[in-house]
Formats: C-alpha cells, structure tokens, sequence
C-alpha cells in the first residue's frame, strides 16, 4: 500500500464526513453521503479488499443514495442544523 | 445538548486513541486476526472447493450459516418496508394526457377511468415529462446493466462480486428505469406481487439447498453431498453448491431493493414517484 | 514528546478511524434532524468496518484471489501472500445488515413525515407532548 494515496483518500473521506453532517440542506447531505461511500470503496480496495470495495461500491454510493434521494422526495430538504 | 455530546464524544475517542497503543502494527503478517483460522482459509480453500475467491468461499461455504441469516434479514426489511408504509387506498384523483394534442384531463371522480393506450396515457401530479434524451439513454443501457449484473453473480467464486452485488445492480437497474421513465412503467412491467414471490423465493432456495443436502445426507448446506444432483466434475461441486445459493441470494436481493425503492418513493401507493 | 509522534506516525490510520468514528457519534448525539442522524449511524457503522478491514491488510500481500500459479497440482498456499479474507468476509455481512437498516430507517422516516410534518426531533417532541 502506497500511504500518500492513503492519507491523501483518508482526508477526504473526513472532509466528506463533517461536510455531510454539517450542511442544512439535506439532498447536499445525499450527494456528500454518496461521495464519501465512494471514498471509502476507495480506501478499501487501496486495502485489497475487493469484494467489500466492490460492495460498498454498488450499494453505498449506489441504491443507498437512490434511497435517500427518494426519502427526501417523501419529506423534505429543510433542516435546522 | 452540544456540550454534553462534545463531551461524551472526546471521552470516547480519547479511551479509543489511548487503546490504539495496543494494536498491532500496521499490515503485520502476525497480527492475532490473521493467526489461527483465516491461515486455515487461505491455504485450503482451493483444495476443498476449488473456488478461487477465498472470500466467496468463506461467505458461501465455511459460514454458510451466517449468510443464510444475512439473506433473512434482508427479507425482513423488504417486508417492514411494505407494512409500515403500503396503502391500499385509491387514489381520489387522476391525470391523464390526451397524446395526440397534449391536453390534460383531471379526473376528480375516483368511479371513473380512461382507458390507457394509445389515445391516453397516465400522468403524474407533480408531473415533469421524461426527457428523450434520459429514455433513451437509459433504455440502451438497462440491458446491458443487467447483463453485467448476471455476469457478476455468475463469476461469484471467480472475481469479486457475488450474488448480493449482482443482486444489487439488478435492482438498481430496475430503479434507473423507474427514474427514468416513471413508476407505473415499472409496476405495470413487474407486478408487486411478483416481486414479493421473488423475495420470498430467493430465501427458500438458500434454505431448501441446506435442507436438500440434509436429504442427501451431509449437513446443513454440506454441498459435497450434492454431487449425484448436479453436472460436472466432481471435484467443483462445491463451487456449483456455491453458485445456487448466491443465485438465490441475487434474487432476493433484487427483489427486496426495488420493493424498497418503490414503497419510499410513492408512499406505499405504487402510482406515481420520482 | 518524539514517543507519542513515532506513535502517531506509526498508527496513524487507527487514528484517522477513530477520528471518524467520532465524528459520527457526535452527529447521532447532537444532530435535531432524524436523517441527519441515519447519515451518522452510517458513518459510525463504516468507520468500525473501515477499522476491521485494515486489521486484515498484511504487507506485500496479494487480493484474496488465488494466483493460477498456485492453482497447480502439489503447490503450498503461503498465507503470508494473500490478505486475510476473514475480516473482508464479516464485513462483508455487515455491509447488507447495513443497506436493510438504512432503507428502513428511510422508510421510517416518511412514515413519521406523513403523520407529523416534521423530521425536527424537538419538533416532534413538542407534537407528541400536545397530543
């Protein structure tokens, strides 16, 4: 494993954390929540672990941001914090 | 509020940093994880089952078990969605499209409908009409979606991926034509009930798999014992025993992410959606 | 001083994980949204899964995918050359507990928008106080 790439995805992967918690606009919240699962597919195939990289890859930044999406569409995109 | 959760949160951290102290170096060959069993995997996998993905192996063959339940606790959630939010109720008003000139219709009598074909077609509430562009694309690229999804749960035990993966693209492709088109297209395509049977199915064919090797007279999910059942070498049969269940698993799966999708996304209504 | 920076060099990805973590224990705490708090239940749960997968990395170790050379007749698997497919397996079930888990927590969150107009928790709170 090359550690810059790991540092450099790790940060992200933070970044793309805070930043999902913190903004007030729940589809940005969907969209962030998608890229840091990608990230983390990322993060875990830098590991070698593919099957969980490849699984994390079609659900997490794939039919779970389709259900936030759609939960969003049911309620709404307004929130406090 | 935010005090109090700072606080919790740095005292659990700081206990959690001062624990790292403890662990083993980072990718040590002799750290205690990958010590006593995962050693046993990895150097007689290939001899048992003759299936090249260790993980696969492990999640199929040696826990079988564990993943049996896994498939059962996607079910559950499949059928939770479906009881907290499906409403039989009709719905009190309809739109309709005359397609030759474009004129809208809003039916506000619930006795009466049109007949949907050529003359009319349905409509949503919030309607946005499917851009050409988006059907097109889309109805190209669905195909081959799924033919990839077939492919992945096929070479399971060859390449990474497996039957939930497969499982997953499947539904996702039936999704991307619920967005892309609209939601009564893919109701009307693939029944509800259908999808329920499909769910229901994909567990039955893990369990039945185990129950059958009992017949046969191994364990539970034994599939050596399978062998007088299924074609081929005998040496692979392990690896088909594999490809059965992960094929229910895939089917499962599918069913359960788009019963999911659809019951989200119109309230439990099945008409109209995202 | 230069103990804990060799310490901090030497581990610093169980740090980064920790930090993670943190941080969505800190949004399942203190968000007011209930979606907000899904999202940090998510990235708890990813963080533990990010932290069991890196356990099972091992140095100059290959994908857990046997190589054709050692598929031969009489070959012995070394398990020093493929990374621990143990942990990649559980995490693996952990995964889809966690996809059901989510798409039920958003179904849960449309039933409870349904019935009071609100993903607010203090709002809710001050619902279900006047009921």
């Amino acid at each position: 494993m090359h550690w810059p790439i790991d540092i450099v995805v790790l940060t992200f992967v933070i970044f793309c954390a805070i930043a999902a918690l913190s903004v007030k606009d729940l589809l940005a919240t969907a969209i962030l929540f998608g890229a840091y699962s990608f990230l983390m597919c990322l993060l875990w195939t830098i590991m070698g672990a593919v099957d969980v990289a490849f699984t994390e890859a079609s659900v997490g930044a794939g039919v779970s941001t389709v259900f936030f999406v759609a939960a969003i569409f049911r309620t709404s995109r307004r929130t406090k914090d | 509020m935010r005090v109090i959760a700072f606080i919790i949160v740095c005292l659990t951290g700081a206990l959690l940093l001062y624990g790292t102290t403890e662990f083993p170096d980072w990718g040590d060959p002799k750290s205690p994880a990958s010590l006593h069993v995962s050693n046993y995997y990895i150097e007689k996998t290939y001899e048992d089952t003759h299936a090249p993905n260790f993980v696969t192996a492990v999640v199929t063959d040696y826990r079988g078990f564990d993943t049996m339940f896994e498939t059962a606790v996607i079910f559950t959630a499949g059928l939770g969605c479906f009881l907290l939010l499906r409403d039989f109720r009709e719905k009190k008003e309809h739109y309709y499209q005359h397609i030759p000139t474009g004129v809208i219709l809003h039916l506000k009598d619930e006795k009466k409908s049109l007949p949907v074909g050529k003359e009319f077609g349905y409509m949503d509430k919030e309607w946005v009409p499917p851009d050409l562009i988006n059907k097109t694309v889309c109805r190209i690229l669905i195909p081959f979606i799924q033919i990839y999804a077939l492919y992945v749960v096929a070479h399971g035990d060859y390449s990474p991926g497996g039957g939930f993966q497969g499982g997953v693209i499947f539904g996702s492709s039936l999704i991307l034509l619920a967005i892309s088109y609209d939601l009564k297209t893919l109701v009307k395509r693939i029944k509800e009930r259908l999808l329920g049977i499909f769910a229901a199915l994909g567990v039955l064919i893990y369990a039945g798999t185990g129950v059958l090797c009992l017949f046969m007279g191994g364990n539970f999910l034994d599939y050596g014992k399978l062998a007088p059942l299924l074609p081929g070498h005998s040496d692979h049969i392990r690896a088909y025993g594999m490809l059965v269940v992960e094929i229910g698993v895939g089917i499962a799966v599918m069913a359960v992410m788009t019963i999911i999708y659809i019951n989200i996304v119109s309230e439990g209504r099945h008409d109209e959606g995202l | 001083m230069s103990d804990v920076l060799s310490l901090i060099i030497a581990k610093y990805n169980y740090w980064l994980y920790v930090i993670l973590m943190m941080i969505g224990l800190y949004g399942m705490i203190a968000k007011n949204n209930l979606i907000k708090k899904v999202v940090g239940m998510n990235i708890f749960q990813t963080a533990i899964i990010l932290f069991y997968v890196s356990i099972g990395y091992k140095t100059n170790a290959s994908i857990p995918i046997i190589t054709t050379a050692d598929t031969a007749h009489g070959v012995v698997v070394r398990a020093a050359d493929y990374i621990n497919p143990l942990t990649s397996c559980l995490m693996l079930t952990a995964i889809v507990v966690s996809v059901a888990t989510f798409g039920y927590a958003m179904a849960l969150a449309v039933r409870i928008y349904q019935r009071y107009q609100t993903l607010e928790e203090d709002e809710l709170r001050m619902r279900l106080s006047e009921e």
